[in-house]
């Protein structure tokens, strides 16, 4: 279930941008998680286009990664990288609060 | 309402299922356990127990009853969680082993987590339905949830999706205990009383003078009866205990087996047979009055009599009491040998009222003994206010009645107060009530005894001496007399000087009697000497009588003689006159 995003988009590689991994937890096809993949694709086409990498887990596949990976509320978006992790819950719905979460922009 | 009485009786007897817990005593309580397939709120501020009796919920049903079951912890990790319950006998790193236990913590980080829009906790019900099924779990623990509430911000959201745990929960029939920090006016801090309506527990822990004392309530229980007092409970190292002695209520049955007191003279002032078996006796009296010799000599003639005694000491070492008890001819020591007698001798400063009563109920569970004495019972006041001590006292006297076990309470009277006054707080529950008290007379300290009251029998009203002699008790009458109640060498000058009084009046009656029979003597002679008289004056007038009656006939004769000799007539003719 992993989408790799930005390449085919991004208009090749900068090698000055770090890249960006982020993995996003859902609990099958529900209308929050498909929104908050479609919410999150647009945020990172617009903010890091070419440099980012999306993992879908749904949670129904594989429930063990709830428990191994501390997730509790559907959709959860992991930032793995850059350092350090960073945790958003939410449909990413709400853009402002996404970016800051994320750290695209200074609170 | 009227006719609901016996509808209410109907339903509280086939009530909604229940899952025993397999915590000693709330199960009595609660008459049969927690609610089946629902959830139980288990709420009480922090450090009150409300961890380990989830968890005790949890480990028994999986060691006792065969029911799996899931923790959920939001503050502690597994590690932690074990090494906590190991404490109580508990191994949950075995059961886990064994998937019968299945240990999930969750850790929610608020710094860690930001809010951009809707969201659910579907996490937390796949978390949760995957520790169910990993071990077929019929029992869940989450403890606690309102964890939940300071890590997410959305708390309408929250709200709604705690609400569709408890829902789900039911669903899936697992017996469910939730457990929430008391929050200020209200049970649980975030409310969760509002989702939880089927039962609820609070647990508390109060210290009293420097004593604490957890108290167990069940705030309610929906659908069925269940005991709505505070009960002590206690965490030791069998877990905790609550102690619903109070349940017992008066429905014991009363024996009427007499037992001996170990004293006869006390037996005979008992009706002639002593104590009623399964009664509880109060001894009081001031110190040094010989109480505890009076609880010796019972607990003797109770192994004498091949039963079990446990006697509880919070004044005295085991070694010491047998020791003074030998002094009065008692040996203690060999019945202890045999097993018949346990002394359990403590300070009662040492725990808390809650933890000796429950020591107490273990040591008679363990041991069944026939007569349970406690030397002396005043002193719990000092572990506990004077109400506590009385209400524990109460539950004990209870609990031994129910089971049918002689009791006997030593009880020390400060000199100063009344002696009936001082135990008013249990005095209503003793069915017999003996008194020693000194008697202060004639520059000696004596002991005197009497039975201030004995339910159900014929008993003295007397005072007696008690006197303690190298061979055991004795109880002596006192002198009762014009001079008073007098004891010891007052009453045996006493009796002395009656004794001496006595022979001088003996003496006296027989001196009066010697002269009385002097004077019968006299007299009777003297009546003897008058008949004699009488004799006499009777004779004479007899011969009297005769020589009148002679004199009489001679007369007459003589008459007829002349006649005849003057030619008179034979018969004398009838007077013609002028014959002669």
């Amino acid at each position: 279930m992993s989408t790799k995003g930005g390449k085919p988009s991004g208009g090749g590689p900068k090698e000055t941008k770090e890249k960006w991994e982020l993995r996003l937890y859902t609990a099958g096809q529900t209308p929050k998680s498909l929104a908050a993949f479609r919410n999150l694709q647009k945020v990172c086409e617009q903010h890091l286009p070419g440099q980012y990498e999306i993992e879908v887990i749904d949670l129904l596949a594989n429930p063990r990664l709830a428990k191994d990976h501390q997730i509790v509320a559907i959709p959860t978006l992991v930032r793995k990288l850059p350092n350090p992790i960073r945790k958003i819950i939410g449909d990413l719905s709400d853009v402002e609060r996404t970016l800051v979460g994320l750290e695209l922009r200074p609170r | 309402m009227g006719k609901s009485e016996p509808a209410s009786r109907a339903r509280a007897r086939n009530s909604l299922p229940k899952t025993p817990t397999g915590i000693s005593g709330l199960d009595e309580i609660t008459l049969g356990g927690l609610p089946k397939g629902r959830p139980t709120l288990v709420c009480g501020s922090a450090g009150c127990g409300k961890t380990l009796f989830a968890m005790e919920f949890l480990l028994r049903g999986a060691q006792d009853f065969g029911e799996n079951g899931v923790f959920i912890a939001f503050e502690e990790t597994e590690k932690d969680l074990s090494e906590n319950v190991r404490s109580l006998g508990l191994d949950l790193n075995r059961l886990v082993a064994q998937e019968k236990i299945a240990v999930d913590y969750i850790h929610i980080e608020p710094q860690e987590i930001a809010e951009t829009g809707d969201y659910d906790l579907e996490g937390l019900f796949l978390r949760l339905g995957m520790a169910i099924d990993a071990v077929g779990a019929k029992r869940i623990v989450i403890d606690t949830i309102e964890t939940l509430f300071g890590g997410f911000t959305n708390q309408g959201l929250l709200r709604a999706e705690i609400r569709r745990l408890f829902r789900w929960l039911k669903d899936r029939g697992v017996t469910a205990i939730i457990t929430g920090e008391r929050g200020d006016g209200q049970l649980t801090r975030q409310g969760l009383e509002e989702y939880v309506s089927d039962c609820v527990i609070l647990l508390d822990h109060r210290v009293h003078d420097q004593v604490s004392t957890r108290r167990l309530r069940i705030v309610k229980y929906r659908g069925t009866t269940h005991g709505t007092n505070e009960y002590p409970f206690l965490i030791d190292e069998d877990g905790i205990s609550v102690l619903p002695v109070t349940e017992m209520g008066l429905d014991h049955a009363a024996s009427t087996e007499r037992i001996s007191s170990g004293v006869p003279r006390l037996d005979a002032m008992l009706g002639g047979q002593g104590y009623y078996r399964g009664s509880s006796i109060l001894v009081s009296g001031t110190a040094g009055s010989g109480k505890t010799s009076l609880a010796a000599h019972f607990a003797n003639a109770t192994c004498e009599r091949g039963e079990r005694c446990l006697y509880l000491a919070f004044e005295e070492s085991r070694a010491q009491l047998a020791r003074n008890m030998k002094s009065i001819g008692l040996d203690l020591e060999r019945w202890i040998k045999k097993g018949l007698l346990r002394f359990e001798a403590s300070r009662p400063q040492l725990y808390g009222l809650e933890m000796h009563l429950a020591h107490i109920h273990k040591l008679v569970k363990e041991l069944d003994p026939a007569v349970v004495i406690i030397d002396p019972v005043s002193n719990f006041t000092s572990s506990g206010t004077r109400n506590d001590s009385e209400a524990m006292l109460m539950r004990l006297i209870d609990f031994l009645k129910a089971r049918g076990t002689t009791a006997m309470l030593v009880n020390l009277t400060s000199g100063g107060e009344a002696t009936e006054k001082t135990e008013v707080g249990i005095s209503s529950i003793i069915d017999t009530w003996l008194l020693v008290r000194d008697i202060e007379l004639g520059g000696e300290r004596n002991r005197g005894m009497y039975i201030l009251k004995s339910r159900g029998m014929k008993h003295s009203n007397q005072i007696r001496e008690f006197v303690i002699t190298p061979e055991g008790i004795d109880l002596l009458d006192v002198y009762v007399g014009p001079e008073g109640v007098l004891t010891g060498s007052m009453r045996a000058a006493q009796e002395a000087k009656e004794a001496a009084l006595g022979i001088t009046r003996r003496q006296e009656s027989e001196r009066k009697e010697r002269e009385l029979q002097l004077r019968r003597t006299a007299l009777e002679a003297q009546i003897a000497a008058l008949r004699a008289e009488f004799d006499a004056v009777e004779q004479e007038a007899a011969i009297a009588r005769t020589q009148n009656e002679l004199r009489e006939r001679l007369v007459t004769e003589d008459r007829a003689a002349a006649a005849v000799r003057r030619g008179a007539d034979a018969v004398p003719l009838p007077r013609k006159g002028k014959g002669k």
